[in-house]
């Protein structure tokens, strides 16, 4: 039998298409200026078809040098840097930066100090998952949740102003103590937000959690298994979506986390939608704690008395008595005081485990101040990740590892 | 924790398959200046999972000029971000590394930002690269890092150079000029 001239045609086209598809791949560059990256991240991809074959992150684009600033200042003098690490979460920042230099230099704090701490950094928390969740909506096609969240974050940033006096980049915290004390009834109103959270997170969960389009984008997508995720030094929320029970809230308590009790939601597959679970749960949980910390608020000063070479003393103090003048005096000419050595700590902040490490040679200054920041080691396995997801998955795939540049480069 | 440069590869794999720590959280380097005898040092921070604890190993690096050190990257794949940033900010090359690149800095640049004698307030280097103005054809001036507005002039006392206004003719007093 012999073949039409269409049909040796219609053979001859599909096997060039054939030949066409395994050898020319394209090259697809996102970023660094994409709404996609949340910030300034650039990924170079190579895609076969919409098939991503391999994904190189590049970085960089937000590098400040704050390493290399830390070692030109005094330890107090660099605590507004911190907030513009993970800037969806400063007060989280602020402490983990006055814990490691208090660590070293020896300061033990009043127990006020501490409560104020940690009720500070779950707020934080709140509003980074809160941002996190919302923008995940976002990125797989949900926009409705995204407003409600931000209506909460905005609440929360009212509350900032009023503790803080800045909304943003709050610099709250200083080596020894926090900048001031709770203001009258502000711990009233704290409880009146933690009372009305629940129901917007009740609404955004009825919005995305059983969100047939939402589950078809995230579920099974992104899956990171807990021996890649402890290889690639991943932590957090990311680390415990993937089934690791690593929160050195519970592991390594600091601040006296020892004292509440909350549990750790684990995740079971590793995947975009247990990331988010997980942050929905951890936003429940820093409730809890908030809740109980308001209830066992301790009296007494909100800074280390004792510390006489670290913090400086309140204003009225300094004004009516020259001892006290003196010891401002040489705080903020010379710098907290800070003895010979080297200390490492991490904090577990809602992006991650966001550790400092800190040599000091004595003095005011910090000899080495390196910043171990959460959203540069979670985003490295994303040259592993990425490769056989399609190109639509990038946008949930890099949304629910909800990663923040500004921590990213530093 | 002290180790010998030869033995670090060595050493990790032990760490993390018999002694349970798995976790690398952070690799870095501290510069001890110019004229120290040991002028870099990496310092590797492992968590244990298990024990709940950290374990601090530090590296000298053999040779002040180049120093060289074994890269991990094959035994905690966490490494290979890290020690790309140690090479960028330092210029400790690691041996073996499946991918050195500078990471924050862009390819060209030329210094180690972190290393001591490099100034806080920089050196002023092109910008864009020669390669891409020889493909675009454009012409730019590299950003001023001294001597404009805002900007540190970078010499002098600490309280002269650090970031502030310096146009003078543009005060409290007198407009901006047009």
């Amino acid at each position: 039998m012999s073949k039409t001239v269409t049909e040796v045609q219609i053979g001859d086209i599909g096997s060039q298409a054939a030949s066409h598809m395994d050898s020319e791949r394209m090259s697809l560059n996102v970023g660094p200026s994409h709404p996609t990256t949340h910030g300034v991240l650039r990924l170079m991809m190579e895609l076969d078809g919409d098939l991503i074959t391999r994904c190189e992150p590049v970085l960089g684009y937000l590098h400040r040098g704050d390493e290399k600033i830390a070692e030109n200042m005094t330890y107090n003098q660099f605590v507004p840097y911190t907030d513009r690490l993970d800037y969806l979460a400063p007060l989280a920042n602020n402490v983990a930066y006055a814990i490691t230099v208090e660590k070293l230099a020896g300061v033990t704090l009043p127990e006020r100090c501490e409560a104020i701490r940690v009720l500070i950094c779950e707020m934080a928390r709140i509003s980074s998952h809160l941002l996190g969740m919302g923008v995940f909506g976002m990125d797989a096609g949900a926009w409705t949740p995204f407003m409600y969240t931000f209506t909460e974050r905005e609440k929360l940033y009212t509350l900032f102003e009023e503790l803080t006096g800045a909304r943003f980049t709050t610099s709250f915290t200083r080596i020894g103590g926090v900048a001031r004390d709770i203001p009258d009834g502000w711990l009233t109103k704290v409880e009146k937000f933690v009372d009305e959270l629940p129901k917007a997170i009740d609404e955004v969960e009825k919005l995305l959690t059983r969100n047939r389009i939402f589950l078809d984008r995230t579920e099974g997508i992104g899956t990171i298994s807990a021996e890649d995720a402890i290889a690639y030094g991943i932590t957090g929320p990311n680390l415990r979506a993937s089934g690791v029970d690593l929160d050195l809230r519970k592991d390594k308590p600091y601040s006296g986390y020892e004292k509440y009790e909350f549990d750790v939601p684990i995740g079971t597959k590793g995947d975009c939608y247990d990331r988010y679970l997980i942050r929905i749960e951890e936003v429940r949980q820093s409730i809890l704690i908030i809740k109980q910390v308001i209830a066992t608020m301790p009296g007494g000063l909100w800074y280390a008395d004792d510390a006489k070479k670290i913090f400086a003393p309140p204003k009225d103090k300094i004004m009516s008595s020259m001892e006290e003048l003196i010891q401002n005096f040489m705080i903020v000419t010379e710098g907290p005081q800070v003895p010979p050595g080297q200390i490492y700590f991490e904090a577990e902040n809602p992006k991650g485990a966001l550790g400092f490490y800190l040599v000091s040679k004595g003095g005011g200054v910090p000899y080495r101040l390196k910043i171990r920041a959460p959203s540069f080691c979670n985003l490295s396995i994303l040259e592993k990740l990425v490769p056989g997801h399609m190109l639509s998955d990038i946008t949930v795939i890099l949304g629910s590892l909800d990663f923040v540049m500004g921590e990213c480069d530093r | 924790m002290d180790c010998e440069p030869k033995h670090l590869i060595e050493f990790s794999t032990l760490l993390r398959d018999e002694k349970t720590f798995d976790l690398l959280v952070d690799l870095t380097a501290v510069d001890h200046g110019n004229d120290a005898d040991i002028r870099f040092t990496v310092v590797l921070h492992l968590y244990s999972l298990i024990h709940k604890a950290y374990l601090r190993v530090q590296v000298n690096c053999p040779d002040n000029d180049s120093p060289v050190l074994p890269s991990i990257s094959s035994v905690f794949p966490a490494a290979n971000w890290h020690e790309r940033e140690t090479f960028d900010m330092f210029g400790i090359h690691f041996s073996e590394h499946p991918n050195l690149k500078r990471i924050l800095m862009w390819d060209d640049y030329p210094y180690y930002p972190l290393r001591k004698e490099f100034p806080l307030a920089g050196i002023e280097v092109p910008l864009p690269a020669d390669d891409v103005s020889e493909v675009t054809g454009a012409d730019v001036d590299p950003a001023p890092m001294m001597g404009g507005p805002f900007v540190s002039s970078g010499t002098g006392r600490l309280s002269q150079s650090e970031p502030r206004a310096k146009d003078e003719s543009w005060t409290e007093t007198s407009e901006k000029p047009l």
